[in-house]
């Protein structure tokens, strides 16, 4: 298969520490590749590695064919970078930013103010064209990050956690465009701590932990391994407990997770929620909270490793 | 999707513009933050004020006589701290990550920098502009002729030229913009003040007139009281430039090495 992106091997440390232990990824041309994992997993580094930002101590990176060690220069025409690091000049206005990195990238005055209108206005900018970028809100910085990432037409797309720290509503509307640069056959490496995120975006999905890569596939076959959705029963008497941990082990076919009186199980089959609403009625057992709701990262690493993911503090980048 | 023709590398015509890109930036950003101006605008002036008429009498028996004797060297040690500049920049975008965005454009590596750099080169100008023409309002006059008036001004912009490199190396160093900015006035002040700029070197004890003398800030302002008023101009002018090749020798090197690491 022809991939747009492509690493083997990848190795980096500082000092003491490894921050990759053996990456390795690939990434269709035209499909959006989602590389999940909790803070400090080491996704940054990747994308910094792949960006020619970061040389890796070990390992072999290509991007549309460019090796990124050797023939960086090549490499960075085929990019765009938006996230945590790549950020725009807040002291210049939302224009002015574009503008910068169209004449940068060798157009004209002229083609560059035309980009920048039609990104802005692609990016519902345009009322902002001319503040400072310091005045925006988090989800419009945001947007005039990956507008200015795509000022050269990059067929490759680098979104290093595109949507942390937003609001749902404009994260939501980031998700609108990353959609729609993809219909458009952009190349997509897109980093991100929640699973909702790479299952809503990815067309495949790479876990890694503490620098290595610990699942790979399409949602559904990560889904496969891992339990889509978590069954959560609370029942109003402790007495009630062990009634409901046996219950749900049952239908589950594996060993709940018990925190207090929360008692929960992933599970696969959605038809599980009514066959559980009816045994627990059966059994006479109040419950005070019955829900089924999608596998959160936690619970996806739990499935993987066995161990929680790293203790989630939002919105903090890592090394 | 448009096919994308990829070069195997930025000329150095492309290089250049690119960097004069950059340094647009900069000046734009001095457009938006007009108090940025302010900044090193109203300290040069306070201080050609407070010499002149606070401590001038004292030290040189008349306020007109200490104007022409402190204006130079003023003008030298207000170089000094605009070069500073160059680091809080270069500090900021690392910090906030413009520089990532830069080095991840396929333009030449040493754009962003030197964009940097050509870009404090223009304030360099602005504030040498400035001090001279607050001095010309005060009563300073010229003792030579303009084209040795703009041989100090080109003296002064190679100085900063090469003393930019150490604000590089204060940029890559430290954890943040403010801590540049402390910096330059903890190193800079003693630096400056230790010197010839605002007191003659012979009333000073004998230990302390020997590193007076050696000091290049005292060097250069002999070098720009030299072309701007009259006196002796060879020996201050050539050490001059021996200074600004040692310290762009010595620390652009340290500068690159640590500007990769960081970076």
């Amino acid at each position: 298969m022809d991939h747009a992106i492509w690493a083997e091997g990848l190795v980096k440390r500082y000092g003491e520490n490894t921050a990759l232990a053996g990456v390795d990824l690939a990434v269709p041309t035209g499909s959006v590749l989602g590389l999940l994992g909790p803070n400090g997993a080491g996704k940054t580094t990747v994308v910094r590695i792949l960006a020619t930002l970061l040389e890796a101590d070990q390992g072999q990176a290509r991007v549309g064919g460019y090796d990124v060690r050797e023939q960086g220069h090549q490499a960075r025409q085929l990019i765009g970078l938006t996230g945590q690091y790549a950020a725009v000049d807040e002291n210049l206005t939302g224009t002015e930013n574009l503008l910068l990195l169209g004449r940068l990238l060798g157009l004209s005055r002229a083609a560059a103010k035309v980009r920048a209108r039609e990104l802005l206005e692609q990016f519902g900018l345009t009322d902002a064209a001319s503040r400072a970028a310091k005045t925006f809100s988090g989800g419009m910085r945001r947007r005039l990050d990956l507008a200015a990432s795509l000022v050269g037409r990059p067929p490759m797309l680098f979104l290093d956690e595109p949507t942390t720290g937003l609001d749902p509503r404009a994260r939501a509307e980031l998700w609108t465009l990353i959609r729609s640069l993809v219909s458009e056959g952009v190349t997509v490496l897109l980093t991100t701590q929640y699973l909702d995120e790479a299952d809503e975006l990815a067309d495949t999905i790479t876990v890694i932990d503490h620098g290595r890569v610990i699942a790979a596939g399409t949602p559904e076959e990560l889904k496969a391994k891992t339990g889509a959705q978590t069954l959560a029963v609370r029942p109003l008497h402790e007495r009630d407990k062990s009634a409901v941990v046996a219950l749900l082990a049952e239908l589950a076919g594996e060993e709940p997770d018990t925190s207090g009186r929360l008692v929960s199980v992933s599970v696969l089959d959605p038809a599980l929620m009514p066959q559980a609403v009816r045994r627990l009625e059966e059994a006479e057992i109040t419950v005070t909270e019955l829900a089924l709701r999608n596998s959160s990262l936690n619970e996806v690493f739990m499935a993987l490793t066995g161990r929680p993911a790293e203790p989630d503090d939002e919105g903090s980048g890592e090394p | 999707m448009t096919a994308i023709a990829v070069q195997p590398h930025v000329g150095l015509a492309t290089g250049l513009r690119q960097t004069l890109t950059l340094a647009w930036r900069t000046v734009v950003q001095v457009r938006h933050n007009p108090w940025e101006l302010s900044d090193f605008s109203i300290q040069p002036i306070m201080f050609v004020l407070l010499f002149t008429y606070v401590f001038g009498g004292a030290i040189a028996g008349s306020v007109s006589d200490y104007l022409t004797f402190m204006l130079p060297g003023m003008i030298v040690m207000n170089m000094l701290f605009v070069t500073m500049y160059v680091g809080q920049g270069l500090n900021t975008d690392l910090t906030k990550g413009v520089f990532d965005r830069l080095r991840s454009l396929p333009i030449a590596r040493w754009a962003p920098l030197a964009g940097r750099i050509v870009a404090d080169q223009v304030k360099q100008a602005w504030s040498i502009v400035l001090v001279l023409g607050v001095g010309f309002i005060l009563g300073f006059r010229i003792g030579t002729n303009v084209l040795a008036l703009l041989a100090a001004v080109a003296l002064l912009l190679v100085f900063a030229l090469a003393f930019s490199w150490v604000s590089v190396l204060v940029g890559v160093m430290a954890k943040d913009p403010e801590r540049v900015q402390i910096f330059g006035f903890t190193a800079l002040f003693p630096v400056t003040f230790v010197s010839n700029v605002f007191v003659p070197v012979d009333t000073m004890p004998g230990w302390l007139q020997a590193v007076v003398k050696a000091n290049p800030v005292s060097i250069l302002s002999d070098a720009c009281r030299g072309l701007m008023i009259g006196g002796p101009v060879a020996t201050p002018l050539w050490q001059s430039l021996l200074w600004a090749a040692g310290i762009a020798a010595v620390f652009a090197p340290i500068s690159l090495w640590a500007f990769k690491r960081r970076a």
